[in-house]
């Protein structure tokens, strides 16, 4: 049991660690324009690999998947809002579902 | 910009308590991203219990890493009884990518940021709570952050432990929805700016066609997924970068003059000396759809 929370305790840190790096070393606005943009891109980048093609396979039916994300899409292109996008997600994929 | 904006800005700005309407918004924000973690940890919870874990470990493993994949491996490797050094060596590689999230929100923070805010900061790093923290329209207020992990942080805790004592006791097509609801999320932050800005909108599709090939190419597709991320982004970044550097008004980082165009600037939300920043006018780019969708979440 206390091997558990032992476990528990040294990976937590590894991950605050990694988190917490960046935020001690970069204290100031990085100057160089390459990186200044790259980091800028990053965000971007980031969520579109992290969202496709998972929305497919998040579901256990990949049709209701790819429901949600043309429906998201088209609510986010229309609304622009977090919250109306994400019901809407849920609804394309309960509407699949029932069939 | 009419002068009862820029009226209603001076009031705002004037205001000191701005930061609670930020963390406010955070919290309100946080609600889909609290349904999708909620039904994430759920299934970890469900593993945690058959790797031997009760709920009362669950839960500080849950509160003190809030990384799904993190956790996922940090389960595997207490079930197999693994090493000291295999166990950091295993959470660095799985968790890298939170460096890359951690170096970009350095730059969305004001010099006038209080450096204990980078402490609490850098423990709100998840890839969803980085995602909406890191495309809001100018500085970010760390504020909107709190909230942000406030709300979802608490879903990811009670799905964990209600997985570990109950098992699976959502209805499949409840855990489909709940699931799906983050992924929407996520659509709707990289959408507007990719519809404002065609460079964006591109770079979103060639991140999501590279993201499916990744998945399905020989050799690549052994990749995990948390690599996958860090080297499309690396690559697809680094490209962009490139390609087309971001202009300094873009992102202005001089406290003086971000003070000077955010009264220039459209943004009618909530602006705070040291917290707003501006993207000007003429700069029709991924500024003007995230000012734009800044407004709708008023």
């Amino acid at each position: 049991m206390n091997r558990i929370y032992l476990a528990i305790a040294v990976m937590a840190a590894t991950i605050y660690a990694i988190r917490v790096m960046p935020f001690l070393f970069i204290r100031k606005p990085i100057r160089n324009r390459f990186i200044r943009s790259f980091l800028y891109y990053v965000p971007y980048v980031t969520l579109a690999v992290m969202t496709f093609p998972a929305i497919l396979t998040v579901t256990d039916n990949i049709w209701a998947g790819a429901a949600a994300l043309i429906a998201g899409i088209i609510a986010a292109w229309l609304s622009r809002d977090l919250f109306v996008t994400a019901i809407t997600c849920c609804v394309a994929v309960f509407l699949v579902g029932m069939f | 910009m009419s002068k009862e904006n820029r009226k209603k800005t001076d009031v705002k700005r004037a205001d000191p308590s701005t930061s609670r309407g930020w963390f406010v918004r955070g919290l309100r924000n946080g609600i889909p991203i609290c349904a999708g973690y909620f039904a994430v940890s759920f299934a970890l919870g469900i593993s945690a219990k058959n790797a031997g874990m009760d709920a009362l470990q669950a839960f500080a493993m849950s509160l003190t890493m809030v990384a799904s994949a993190g956790q996922f491996a940090a389960i595997s490797l207490i079930a197999s009884s693994a090493g000291i050094i295999e166990m950091i060596t295993t959470t660095l590689i799985v968790n890298l990518r939170y460096f890359l999230m951690s170096c970009s929100l350095t730059q969305k923070l004001s010099t006038k940021t209080k450096p204990g805010h980078r402490f609490l900061l850098a423990y709100c790093m998840t890839d969803e709570i980085f995602g909406l923290s890191a495309t809001v329209s100018g500085n970010l207020n760390p504020f909107y952050t709190y909230g942000l992990m406030l709300v979802s942080v608490s879903g990811w805790c009670a799905g964990t432990v209600i997985g570990v004592l109950m098992g699976n006791i959502l209805p499949v097509w409840v855990s489909n929805a709940l699931g799906v609801s983050m992924y929407g999320m996520f659509l709707a932050i990289i959408i507007p700016p990719a519809k404002e800005n065609h460079f964006i909108g591109v770079l979103v599709a060639i991140s999501m066609a590279a993201s499916w090939l990744f998945t399905v190419l020989p050799v690549v597709k052994e990749i995990s997924s948390g690599f996958r991320i860090i080297i499309l982004t690396l690559v697809i970044a680094g490209i962009a970068a490139v390609l087309r550097p971001v202009s300094d008004e873009e992102e202005n980082a001089l406290p003086d003059e971000v003070a000077e165009s955010s009264l220039s600037g459209e943004t009618v939300g909530p602006s705070e000396p040291d917290m707003d920043e501006s993207i000007p006018d003429e700069n029709a780019g991924a500024g003007d759809g995230k000012n734009s969708r800044e407004e709708r979440r008023e």
